[in-house]
């Protein structure tokens, strides 16, 4: 026992040769002539590494099936029947009081209202800032960059009082262009800085040879730079959409009539209202939050794990 | 060429209103904040200037240090928990699943993008004991562990540990991912190498791929601790900072003394203080990891 251990230990392979590129030792065909014993000793050896992964997964994912799940119940279910049991039918009639009753509808409307421009404007902003700031050549440049990084910092609640002062004195409180601005410069200092990297990587011989046959600058720009950099063009659009679309403090401050509330705040509100009696509305309404997100995390999610990771990483 | 690229009035038309907007939204707002720390009112009753009152309040004011220690203590746990688990993950990615880990990635990261009002609310259900059990309670019920079932909202110190609990969930993955990045960096023939000469398990991470993976880490730790100490809308959607100020972080104090109590002044000083931490600790963080490296 002791020395067929001791063999099968030296024989395996390396426990955990995951880098890309390690040669596998022994090679796939040679393992596969291995007794059957050992195979068995493998399988038991990853057996907790498995469970680990299967925990992992239900940590995971059981909340949000729970969610689903629950929002199809009627209110009677919630107290007859266990919390973890099937809903007894599709009771879509919860999802109907959520976004009518409950203003759902209307929230999600005024959030797509405050956050879709305030997008297209920090990207149109944006976009040549970054242009100017990594192909253009002049004095302060750096500076400038500088200034913008020091945003990345700069916590929200520093802003508040300032703003809501300005908007306040401007007659903007409680409309959506105080919204709207309000996301646009917050939204800048990232989306310039990551700009102005993606630039940084066009080959500049690629410009200079555009310039060189005679193209000025707007055709320098609009046909070869911003072209090159669509990709992460998009990548920095996603990546706001979520600060945006989940953004809770700018909107709770600057918004106080129902009428205008968006999603997130009209969800908090929600939950007031109804959260302690009514669940299955309650579900439907968090529901209806949680998955168009989900689904456009799904859709694109490689490109918006990269987006918000590259956040981090240059923040 | 060189004439087109020095254009002064295009660089100003392509960078000047992006400037001016960020400026005014954020910088002017940042100054501003400042010169209201010596002022006190609100935008209704009219500023009056008090000089360093609000520093003297902030030293004496037992709320802001009840919210100070709840802020750090939260910071400190929730940044162990993301960063630690993460790193767990990042290496479970590398080593085990290896090519198979991008489906386990995805899903391990689905919770960071969802709104943190509708994970709250969720967790809210999950822990909740009246009207009826939540998850968390029925399944001790079944289990007849009466003893345990508690009203985790409802008092301080389980509050504390479900809102840490919820944020770690939240962000665990994000971590992951991000030290995944770096874990794949670590050229093979290192790993490899620190193999022959007979490292494994603990050992290899410990001492060959954790002194490679510091940068990363670093980055991870500072992003995450600028993101607890200013942790908000969890609090707000989940425990409302209750019961009483048990969870009311600096932030969420500071909320409520400018828009409930209408002391700009007073709250500009708790956001200034807020500022001046996070700074403290990102300067501490680098500063201790170069003497590291030194």
């Amino acid at each position: 026992m002791m020395r067929s251990d001791v063999a099968a230990r030296s024989s395996r392979p390396a426990p955990a040769p995951g880098f890309t590129r390690v040669p596998r030792w022994p090679p796939r065909g040679q393992r596969s002539r291995q007794p059957r014993r050992r195979s068995h000793l493998r399988w038991l050896r990853r057996l907790p590494v498995r469970l680990l992964l299967v925990l992992l997964l239900v940590i995971e994912v059981y909340p949000l099936l729970w969610l689903l799940l629950s929002s199809l119940k009627e209110d009677a279910e919630f107290s007859l029947k266990p919390l973890w049991a099937l809903p007894a039918g599709l009771y879509w009639q919860n999802y109907v009081e959520a976004w009518t009753t409950g203003n759902i509808g209307l929230y999600f409307l005024n959030s797509v209202l405050t956050v879709f421009p305030a997008l297209a404007l920090i990207l149109v902003l944006s976009v040549p800032a970054g242009f100017a700031l990594e192909v253009m050549r002049w004095r302060g440049r750096n500076f400038v960059l500088l200034l913008f990084l020091a945003g990345i910092m700069v916590p929200l609640q520093i802003l508040l009082l300032p703003l809501f002062t300005i908007y306040f004195r401007l007659d903007l409180i409680d409309t959506r262009w105080a919204l709207i601005v309000t996301y646009t410069g917050f939204g800048l200092p990232l989306t310039v800085f990551l700009m102005a990297g993606y630039f940084k990587a066009i080959p500049r011989e690629l410009l200079e040879a555009a310039i060189l046959d005679g193209a000025g600058l707007a055709q320098v720009f609009f046909r070869v730079a911003v072209p090159l950099v669509s990709n992460g063009l998009v990548t920095v659009a996603l990546v706001q959409f979520f600060f945006l679309w989940n953004d809770l403090l700018f909107s709770l401050t600057f918004i106080s009539s129902d009428q205008l509330r968006t999603i997130q705040t009209g969800l908090l509100n929600f939950t007031g209202q109804y959260g302690q009696v009514a669940w299955g509305p309650t579900f439907a309404a968090v529901s209806l939050a949680v998955f168009p997100t989900l689904l456009l995390y799904l859709l694109l999610n490689q490109r918006v794990i990269k987006g918000l990771t590259a956040g981090a990483l240059k923040g | 060429m060189e004439q087109i690229l020095h254009n002064r009035r295009a660089i100003l038309l392509l960078v000047g209103p992006a400037l001016l907007v960020y400026s005014s939204v954020v910088l002017l707002p940042v100054v501003w904040s400042l010169v209201y720390t010596f002022f006190e009112g609100n935008v209704i009753g009219g500023f009056h200037f008090v000089g360093l009152q609000n520093y003297r309040q902030l030293l004496s004011d037992a709320a802001f240090w009840q919210a100070l220690t709840f802020t750090l203590k939260y910071a400190v746990t929730v940044t162990a928990g993301q960063i630690l688990l993460g790193l767990l993950l990042a290496l479970l990615y590398v080593f085990y699943l290896r090519r198979a880990s991008a489906l386990v990635r995805t899903l391990v990261f689905f919770p960071v993008v969802l709104p943190t009002v509708a994970v709250a609310q969720l967790f809210a259900k999950i822990f909740a004991i009246a009207p009826q059990y939540g998850l968390v309670n029925a399944g001790l019920a079944l289990l007849h562990l009466d003893g345990w079932i508690q009203a985790w909202l409802g008092q301080g110190s389980t509050a504390f540990w479900v809102l840490a609990l919820m944020d770690i969930w939240r962000a665990m993955g994000f971590y992951a991912v991000l030290l995944y990045a770096g874990l794949v960096e670590i050229p093979a023939e290192l790993i490899e190498a620190a193999r022959v000469d007979g490292a494994s398990g603990l050992r290899l991470v410990w001492h060959v791929v954790l002194p490679l993976l510091l940068p990363i880490l670093l980055s991870a730790l500072i992003f995450s601790i600028n993101g607890t100490l200013k942790v908000f809308d969890s609090v707000l959607a989940l425990t409302g900072g209750g019961p009483g100020q048990a969870t009311t972080p600096l932030t969420l104090y500071m909320f409520n003394t400018a828009f409930s109590y209408g002391q700009y002044g007073y709250g500009s000083t708790l956001a200034m203080a807020l500022a001046v931490l996070s700074l403290l600790v990102t300067v501490m963080i680098f500063g201790s990891a170069r003497r590291d490296v030194a």
